[in-house]
């Protein structure tokens, strides 16, 4: 089953995020928040995504969910200091929140890293009233 | 070797000291954080520099960009990182510096910093100070001149590219919102560019004032 990091400035944001996502998510599932500084400050932190991706994958590969700028830079930075470069691992550029819902729902029923990705992206179109 | 360290301290020193400056540079266009994230990430390169035992500059050099990388928190922990991760691949294996390897090195992390951030000149950024600064460098060694005339050429360049930024507009990072309201407004990230080359000339300076290397 394909894993997903997910990826704000704000530890609360990620952790909230990964809360909704767990109501939607198979049992086993790898949903790992990769939020904030390890001082609790606002910011991202390579280091933490790196090791959230690494714990997240099950074989399968893992998408990561950003929200702005520096998640952006961080997570790419992340997947550049992996020790294992065979691990797929994908950036979906898509809203963090819709995204991760959409994600955790098509990595819930085996979908590929591939098919998980473009439905995440899909998420951007997703709209709230018709 | 004990140089290197020197020079690491000296830079992380006038971050720090530039912390309030720097953080109201951002709040004029960015997201105020500049400063703050950049005198945090500094502070525990010096915690970690007392204790480490780096083997060679290129060890130095990791040391501070990984450090950067989990402490910074803002685009300039990996765009910073990137860069002194990219200095210290060049040096790897080395205990001094000579002018053509510190001008391999910045052109290193330069490249580092356009490839994370694909960012080019002229988009008031960090670029904008370090990319004439190489220039003014490479121009320096051509001329055949010491390492730290090299530098101070390299420093006015940089500074000159910090002025530049004031009349650009920013199409990268927060500051990229506010469009022509950038105006006028002199880049934040350049200028720690600008104040990291100025340290490390200041201490060249007194080094070969001091008859060092």
């Amino acid at each position: 089953m394909v894993g997903i990091v997910i990826v704000s400035h704000s530890a609360k944001v990620a952790e909230g995020i990964r809360e909704l996502a767990l109501q939607m998510a198979a049992p086993n599932q790898q949903i790992l928040a990769a939020g904030g500084m390890a001082d609790q400050s606002i910011g991202t932190d390579a280091m933490l995504i790196k090791d959230a991706i690494v714990a997240a994958n099950s074989g399968d590969g893992v998408v990561v969910m950003v929200d702005l700028g520096s998640a952006v830079l961080s997570a790419e930075l992340a997947i550049e200091m992996l020790e294992d470069q065979a691990l797929l691992v994908k950036i979906a550029d898509a809203p963090i929140l819709e995204g991760t819902i959409a994600a955790t729902v098509e990595a819930s029923v085996g979908r590929s890293l591939s098919q998980v990705v473009a439905t995440a992206e899909g998420a951007r179109d997703m709209h709230k009233q018709s | 070797m004990a140089n290197v360290i020197r020079a690491i301290e000296a830079l992380a020193d006038v971050i720090i000291a530039n912390k309030e400056k720097l953080t109201e540079l951002d709040a004029a266009i960015g997201d105020a954080d500049h400063g703050i994230n950049m005198a945090r990430g500094f502070e525990a390169v010096k915690a970690k520099l007392k204790t480490a035992q780096p083997d060679d500059i290129g060890a130095v050099l990791k040391l501070v960009g990984m450090t950067l990388i989990s402490t910074v928190g803002g685009a300039s922990g990996p765009l910073y990182g990137t860069a002194f991760l990219r200095a210290a691949a060049i040096a790897q294996g080395k205990t001094t510096v000579d002018g053509p390897m510190a001008g391999q090195m910045l052109a290193a992390a330069i490249t580092g910093i356009k490839e994370r951030g694909k960012a080019v000149q002229g988009e008031k950024t960090m670029l904008d100070a370090l990319e004439p600064a190489y220039n003014a460098f490479q121009y320096g060694l051509s001329m055949n001149k010491t390492m730290a005339e090299c530098l101070e050429l390299a420093v006015n360049a940089a500074q000159d590219g910090v002025e530049y930024t004031k009349t650009i507009i920013a199409t990268k990072g927060r500051a990229s919102y506010l469009g022509e309201r950038s105006l006028g407004h002199q880049d934040a990230g350049a200028t720690s560019s600008y104040l990291i080359l100025a340290a490390l000339t200041q201490l060249a300076k007194k080094q070969s004032q001091a008859g060092e290397p």
